[in-house]
């Protein structure tokens, strides 16, 4: 048993922090951030470049297949980077969701793209009634039509296509589709930016009836988990390094044991959930039979962690922590967005009860 | 990453199940109700059983009666002894802590006077760390030891002495250089607990028993000979076993937590709320949850610190995280078991009423200590913030 990272695995996640600090410095994050649509062509292509844009995928639709646990230490890095623009849309969520339910056809003229780096894409879950629950969802597909509402769509605007969750399946809509209307929603997270997708007996393709997607879902949630850790990893480094440098009653800051030791909890946090995700991947991975169960423990803790280690972050730094200028206001903002996307700690601290408390044995493990 | 078991793991715990089967008794559950003293006998011959089959410390290298196990092979080691539900071991102290110290650090003919006897549970080990005044500011201790010929006479008090009442010997920090630094003037002996003047009490806690002791030394000579590691280097060598009790002990932890946790949902779902059983409540869901999930990052926690230890080769500070997890988590978990049975968690074990056997009203007041021994939460933090942020120290 080995729970550290392959040589491989460090090599990729090293290059992936290289990568994310040259390209994608704070500067250039905010830059995005302040455009409409957080997308940026040149930074698409060499993501693509990367091999980024195919991480998972089967080398028949112009992927690199790796595993989940790459795909997650990639995401930790972007997370980090805090990546603004449709890159967890359209390779993790979008790519996840066509590879899992897709005919080798449908994945050809969808995903391939996507490998490629020529097509951005997003999934339209959520409805007004924001449940996570795939069986509250009420838009239904007739005829290869789709008439309602999906809200909280990230990234829609800049998406070449949008693949739409409905009652009776899966489905495809292009951009530029007659009765497709997007609109933006102003969101707390100015990285990653929402839509409202209206469709109007809009024509859509249909990839996967009755398709299982908790799968695509479980890679989805956790790749959000993952770029939780990044942030709390990048949190907690700007507030030690400001806790050592700035002086209060003549001492460095962090020399006080009520500072210290928020610091200490920001890195029991970090590393907690860094472990959660870790082995969530894992689990993803091999199939593992606990592996939904990997996956909610993951982002249930990572949700709170997040949000706890930017409260601790801003407090450690005072005003300066209040102001514009600090960039620990956008890691927290993504926090709560990835707090309530694809269910909050308590979406899955019942999900985890019911795979625990309703079935009978929590003591059984996959190597028992 | 490779969370699978190697083949060498494998062959190593199918070998442990299969002793285990034959060899754990199966009458630990009348015995463990007893008290510690009646009970000790017991457990000393258990462990002289598990030294017969060479399972008594995986850890240590096979030339002193080990099993050079690696980490991964230790963890097993505890998860299959709770599996089992195995009683403890007598010499916890001597195999845990002091056994890898003195063959981290001792002379050979101390190895071959203490090794083998550690092993067999013949001589019961105790530590002599904490003083009244010197707790988590351990190196400020005061016990002195001033050098008289070839013995050092020792003055001073311990206390929080684990197994003081039936120690043989006892791994003992004092000062031997008051002029030095206060880190600089400490040397560890190994000592006789039957020397003259040697005194030891019983410190009875909030629980109500007696775990732990309080060492008296007045004029007690102990030998040159049994000077652990150097002459005033005794800080590195004390701090050295610490390093072991972080790492190791989280390790058996899961299973036992996983117990709790296992038992707790059982209870919800023969106890009633609202007119439903309570493992129907969300409330009750939500703890519980939470509570299981943080059982398994412990063990992810662990796993992790295991493989950087297996790179490095030394437990570092990373094992402060270990001990915050475990102790705080140990201590939500028996407040939702407080929470969930309601008046009749309260009930000690005499009370014909309690449940199963008033052993949630005694964790909840044993986990209390669980965030101060073997060093508070807030030394963790310090050593956090410290040895692994690089933050200023702060005393």
């Amino acid at each position: 048993m080995q729970f550290g990272l392959s040589e491989n695995q460090e090599f990729l996640k090293e290059s992936a922090r290289k990568f994310f600090t040259g390209e994608c410095p704070s500067v250039e994050m905010r830059r995005l951030m302040e455009t409409d649509t957080a997308y940026d062509e040149a930074l698409w292509s060499k993501l693509t470049d990367q091999g980024y844009t195919g991480i998972i995928f089967p080398e028949a639709y112009g992927g690199v297949a790796l595993g989940k646990v790459e795909l997650m230490l990639l995401m930790e890095e972007a997370g980090r980077a805090l990546l603004p623009g449709p890159f967890f849309s359209t390779v993790v969520l979008a790519g996840s969701v066509l590879d899992a339910v897709g005919t080798p056809a449908q994945k050809k003229q969808y995903l391939a793209p996507i490998c490629r780096g020529e097509a951005r894409a997003t999934v339209a879950i959520l409805e007004s009634s924001a449940s996570w629950n795939p069986g509250q969802l009420q838009l239904n597909a007739t005829n290869g039509r789709l008439t309602g509402v999906k809200l909280f769509v990230s990234d829609a605007d800049v998406a070449d296509f949008i693949v739409v969750v409905a009652r009776n399946g899966v489905f495809v809509v292009d951009r530029k589709a007659p009765g497709l209307k997007i609109s933006a929603m102003s969101g707390m997270d100015l990285t990653r930016k929402l839509y409202v997708a209206e469709f109007a007996n809009t024509a859509a393709e249909e990839v996967g009836a009755d398709a299982d997607l908790s799968r695509p879902f479980d890679i989805a949630t956790t790749a959000l988990a993952a770029e939780l850790v990044g942030g709390m990893q990048r949190t907690l480094e700007i507030t030690v390094e400001y806790a050592k440098t700035r002086k209060q009653f003549g001492k460095p800051i962090g020399m006080f044991q009520a500072v210290q030791h928020q610091c200490a909890d920001m890195y029991l946090e970090t590393e907690s959930s860094r472990s959660a995700v870790y082995y969530a991947a894992w689990a993803l991975e091999e199939n593992s039979p606990d592996a939904a169960t990997a996956v909610s423990i993951a982002k249930m803790y990572s949700s709170d962690a997040a949000r706890a280690v930017g409260n601790r972050g801003i407090q450690i730094h005072g005003g300066m922590g209040f102001t514009w200028e600090n960039d620990l206001h956008l890691y927290y903002r993504r926090a709560k967005a990835s707090e309530t996307a694809f269910g909050d700690a308590t979406f899955h601290r019942e999900r985890i009860a019911s795979m625990v408390i309703d079935s009978s044995n929590v003591l059984a493990t996959k190597n028992a | 990453m490779d969370l699978n078991l190697t083949a060498e793991e494998l062959a190593f715990r199918d070998e442990l199940r299969l002793w285990l089967a034959s060899n754990v008794p199966k009458d630990w559950s009348e015995w463990r109700e007893k008290p510690m003293e009646e009970s000790y006998s017991y457990l000393r011959s258990w462990q002289r059983k598990l030294h017969e089959g060479v399972w008594a410390a995986v850890s240590w290298p096979k030339e002193y009666g080990g099993r050079s196990a690696t980490l991964m092979e230790q963890a097993l080691f505890w998860e299959e002894m709770a599996r089992v539900d195995a009683p403890p071991m007598a010499n916890s102290l001597g195999l845990g802590l002091i056994g890898p110290t003195i063959i981290a650090c001792g002379t050979e003919a101390q190895k071959k006077r203490f090794i083998p006897k550690i092993l067999s549970a013949e001589e019961i080990w105790c530590q002599g760390f904490s003083e009244p005044n010197a707790g988590s500011d351990l190196a400020g201790l005061q016990t002195e030891a001033r050098l008289d010929g070839d013995h050092y006479v020792v003055n001073g008090q311990k206390v929080w002495t684990s197994y003081g009442w039936v120690g043989d010997w006892c791994e003992l920090v004092v000062r031997t250089d008051a002029s030095a630094a206060k880190h600089k003037g400490l040397t560890v002996l190994l000592v006789d607990m039957k020397s003259p003047g040697v005194e030891v009490r019983p410190l009875r806690q909030m629980t109500g028993e007696s775990e732990f002791n309080e060492l008296f030394f007045r004029d007690v000579r102990v030998p040159v000979k049994n000077v652990l590691g150097k002459v005033n280097d005794g800080w590195n060598v004390a701090v050295s076993t610490l390093m072991y009790e972080r790492g190791s002990y989280g390790a058996r932890l899961h299973l036992t937590f996983k117990r709790y946790i296992t038992r707790l949902i059982e209870l919800a779902r023969s106890i009633q709320r609202n007119g439903k059983p309570a493992a129907d409540d969300p409330l009750i869901r939500q703890k519980l949850a939470q509570c299981s999930a943080e059982i398994d990052i412990m063990r992810f926690n662990q796993m992790r610190a295991f493989s950087r230890i297996t790179a490095t080769g030394v437990p570092g500070p990373e094992g402060s995280i270990q001990k915050i997890f475990w102790s705080e988590l140990n201590q939500r978990l028996q407040q939702v078991a407080q929470e969930l049975l309601g008046p009749y968690g309260q009930l000690l074990a005499d009370d014909p009423r309690a449940v199963d056997k008033g052993i949630w009203s005694y964790a909840y007041l044993r986990t209390r200590g669980n965030t101060i021994e073997a060093g508070t939460s807030e030394v963790q933090r310090n050593i956090i913030g410290h040895f692994v942020l690089g933050l200023p120290r702060s005393y």
